[in-house]
């Protein structure tokens, strides 16, 4: 048995995300039902699929923004939510907060803080969460801006921003805390067409960076050209997992199929 | 007009323009700090917190503030509990400035989008430092020129204060004309003063409207 495990082990490498099982209820609403995924590290998983299949909610339970009500997720091989590997006791406030500056977040509406700059927004979470230097924070959150194309921007507050640039500039707030994964929630989705092209080429750069990212989008173009692999989710359930070229050219599934026609 | 009478008291009338700034600034400062509990507790979900609460700063809200002086300074004796007129003054001015200052941070707490806390969240923000960090200094830029609006009306109901004798400007001012009988010429300096006063808050609020602007939700 503990060569097995030692066998396991050494063939595969723990994942950065692992979702067990994962069960999520809203009321008498089944919202997700029984999700198993892994990310490992330095892939780009692309989850697609209808509005209201449950993406976002799937996203929100990684780093528990959303409670899950059945199953288990691990990142980097540490439970998250609960303490122990069995049922376990839930994670307390500060124990969450801990695993929530692992995992970066990018959401649909940007959702910056308006009331600090550009840079404030960078350096808050480092500052005032991971309690790091101030002076190594602004050098990095300065490096990242100048990734992003934005260093011109530093003090400026949030509202004087187009929207693709407050996007990207969410981007590297997550990058910010060094995070094990980057979870984006359809980060396009409220841009205006002429604005998505600077946000995808941010998420393309990184992808080929060898960050670990998990990406809701509508962007089929985007999915196509940077996931590693794509993840379609229909009412709730894991339809299919394939690579970008199998899924957009021979699905295996009917919804798949029915959802690819649509799309046209 | 004899306005040297003015010249001659201008000692009174500046000591009660000292009082009405420094009573205003210290209830102004106290009941900000008092209406932040106040708002919290008028965001809990549970009614048997909020109820007694609400029913204080909604009953505080529906009284004329010279209701509230006189019910301190003649009703409370009666019950036994005696207070100096200082006491008294800026107790009620205070919690009745509080009544105000708690529903304003209510009200803007309401309108933070939910989303805000999430972000927050999201990045390991917990507790106090939540609080502390992402939620009130979007509260205070959003309600900042409502806040400094309600601090003129502070400083209006602060001439009420003259009835239990306390030598605030109005106070002084009726001093000097009864003395001397010259209201015209002192009202017409008291007035002055008071819109002096006001119009350098009014400056204050257009920068804090500015702020808003900037630093606010589109």
């Amino acid at each position: 048995m503990w060569l097995w495990s030692v066998v396991m082990s050494s063939a595969r490498p723990t994942p950065v995300v692992a979702i067990r099982g994962l069960g999520k209820s809203f009321g008498s609403l089944r919202v997700l039902n029984e999700i198993d995924l892994e990310i490992e590290a330095g892939k780009t998983v692309c989850v697609l699929g209808p509005s209201g299949s449950g993406k976002t909610t799937l996203l929100r339970c990684i780093n528990f923004l959303e409670q899950p009500d059945e199953g288990q997720i691990f990142l980097a091989g540490e439970r998250v939510g609960y303490v122990g590997d069995a049922q376990g006791r839930p994670m307390t406030q500060r124990e969450l907060a801990r695993i929530r500056t692992r995992v970066g977040m990018v959401f649909q509406h940007f959702n910056l803080w308006p009331h600090l700059t550009v840079l404030g927004n960078l350096i808050e979470a480092p500052l005032y969460v991971q309690k790091r230097r101030r002076n190594e924070v602004i050098a990095e959150a300065e490096e990242l801006l100048d990734k992003i194309g934005l260093q011109d921007k530093r003090d400026i507050y949030p509202s004087r921003l187009s929207g693709g640039q407050k996007q990207r500039v969410a981007i590297a707030r997550a990058l910010a805390t060094k995070p094990r994964v980057l979870l984006f929630d359809e980060p396009t989705s409220s841009l205006d067409p002429e604005l998505v092209g600077e946000v995808l080429s941010v998420m393309r750069d990184l992808a080929r960076g060898g960050q670990t990212m998990m990406v809701v989008t509508h962007e089929m173009g985007f999915a196509r050209e940077a996931a590693d692999e794509i993840v379609f989710l229909d009412e709730g359930v894991l339809v299919e997992r394939a690579s970008p070229e199998q899924f957009f050219t021979k699905p295996q599934t009917k919804r798949a199929q029915q959802f690819l026609q649509r799309l046209g | 007009m004899r306005f040297e009478v003015i010249i001659a008291e201008w000692s009174t009338l500046a000591a009660g323009f000292a009082t009405t700034i420094w009573i205003c600034a210290l209830s102004g400062a106290l009941s900000l700090l008092l209406a932040l509990p106040v708002a919290a507790l008028l965001m809990v979900r549970r009614a048997v917190i909020v109820w007694p609460v609400r029913a204080m700063v909604d009953g505080l809200r529906a009284i004329p503030f010279l209701m509230l002086v006189f019910l301190g300074y003649y009703c409370l004796p009666v019950l036994g509990l005696k207070f100096s007129s200082w006491t008294c003054g800026l107790v009620s001015l205070t919690i009745y400035n509080t009544a105000y200052f708690g529903e304003i941070l209510r009200g803007a707490w309401a309108h933070l989008p939910r989303e805000q806390e999430d972000a927050g969240r999201a990045f390991g923000f917990y507790g106090f430092a939540l609080t502390r960090r992402i939620i009130l200094p979007q509260i205070f830029i959003s309600a900042g020129p409502v806040l400094g609006n309600q601090i003129i009306t502070l400083i209006k109901n602060s001439a009420f204060l003259m009835v239990i004798t306390i030598p605030e400007l109005t106070f002084a001012a009726n001093e000097v004309q009864a003395i001397y009988f010259t209201p015209l010429e002192t009202l017409i300096v008291a007035v002055l003063l008071y819109w002096l006063l006001c119009s350098a808050v009014e400056g204050i609020v257009r920068v804090m409207d500015r702020v808003a602007v900037v630093r606010g939700h589109e």
